[in-house]
């Protein structure tokens, strides 16, 4: 329970025995009374075996489907079970769940809650083609969504019982379509979506991709799921 | 003549083969019928590649060996995006199978997780 509603944590994760153990452990130590689910999204190594260990409910993919295949699968599980509130957080450890309460606060008037970088809390820099992708795809969201949105691919965000009905029914699996296609989504069946400044965090595992050949190729994808998201229905 | 001889055989060998592939099941039929209709168009032409001529001047084509060119492009195009039509729907099926699989093996977990937690505190 978090503010008097069921809560339940969704951490899509792939591949993350080294991390996993201390997210579920800190989301459990933190916020007593909340569920965590684990979507182990197809690891190849012992994901599933270490967050249920840490004392996470585990749901596992036979096999990858992607973030936006295991989020769908962690929204059917909140449905099913009858949550009031669904909440993602990223399994390498960047999210610090002591966010959690003020972006179920904002849920009070709002359908979904993003907790957002680059909003005043905490220091996070991105240069180059990533940052063009960044500024381009705010820009536009935030138009759509008649909000100010600074941070539209971030994985931390809060869905009450109307947004999880939907995404129980329909999360897109495509590369960012997780992310931007499903804000525009919402935001057009006219759901209401608020951001949260949050402060992220170094990542306990793995390191994030700096090379400009993949920046560039980011935001080209960016810019082809922006467009298709625009001009479907 | 001989180019004749080597067309035909080719379209019947091809007409021989969709009707083995789809004896033994190996071919649902939606896909057989419509490979037998093109090959009951095909054959003919292979066998007499002159029948085209007519409808190849009337739409300014210089002969008919080449709108029958054009046509089969066209016609394997429209395949493959039927294919890839095919493919994105039976992926969007099998994710609701995988995520239908796993909630299953998770509630089944849960159970006997509860179950244990009974027989322990029973005993």
């Amino acid at each position: 329970m978090v503010n008097g509603k069921r809560t339940l944590i969704i951490i899509p994760a792939l591949n993350e025995s080294g991390s996993i153990a201390d997210v579920v452990g800190e989301v459990r130590g933190e916020l007593p009374g909340v569920d965590v689910l684990v979507v182990d999204d197809g690891s190849t190594d012992r994901t599933a075996a270490v967050a249920a260990a840490a004392g996470a409910r585990v749901a596992k993919l036979p096999y990858n489907l992607g973030v936006g295949g295991a989020m769908r699968l962690g929204y059917r599980y909140a449905r099913d079970h009858d949550y009031d509130v669904a909440i993602q957080i990223d399994a390498d450890g960047q999210h610090d769940p002591r966010y959690v309460p003020k972006l179920v606060d904002l849920l009070e008037d709002s359908d979904l809650v993003i907790g957002a970088r680059f909003a005043g809390e905490g220091d996070y820099n991105v240069r180059g083609p990533r940052r063009w992708a960044m500024v381009m795809l705010s820009a536009v969201l935030s138009r759509v969504a008649r909000t100010k949105l600074t941070d539209t691919t971030s994985g931390f965000r809060a869905a009450n019982r109307r947004v999880i009905e939907m995404f129980a029914g329909w999360y897109p699996a495509e590369y960012l379509g997780d992310t931007v296609e499903t804000l525009v989504h919402t935001a057009r069946r006219g759901f209401r979506i608020r951001q949260v400044p949050v402060a992220m965090r170094k990542r306990m595992a793995g390191t994030p991709s700096h090379s400009p050949a993949k920046a560039m190729i980011y935001l080209g994808r960016a810019f082809a799921v922006l467009t298709l998201a625009l001009i479907r229905r | 003549m001989k180019l004749t001889l080597v067309t035909g055989l080719t379209g019947l060998l091809l007409l021989a083969t969709i009707v083995e592939l789809l004896r033994r099941r190996q071919l649902r039929e939606k896909y057989g019928m419509l490979w037998l209709a093109v090959l009951i168009i095909v054959i003919p032409l292979s066998l007499f590649p002159r029948l085209l001529d007519n409808v190849a001047e009337l739409l300014g084509v210089a002969s008919g060996v080449s709108l029958v060119l054009f046509l089969g492009i066209v016609f394997l195009l429209l395949v493959c995006v039927h294919l890839s039509w095919e493919v994105s729907a039976l992926e969007e099926e099998t994710r609701t199978l995988a995520e239908d699989f796993a909630l299953l093996r998770a509630q089944i977990d849960a159970d006997r997780a509860a179950r244990d937690e009974l027989v322990s505190s029973d005993g």
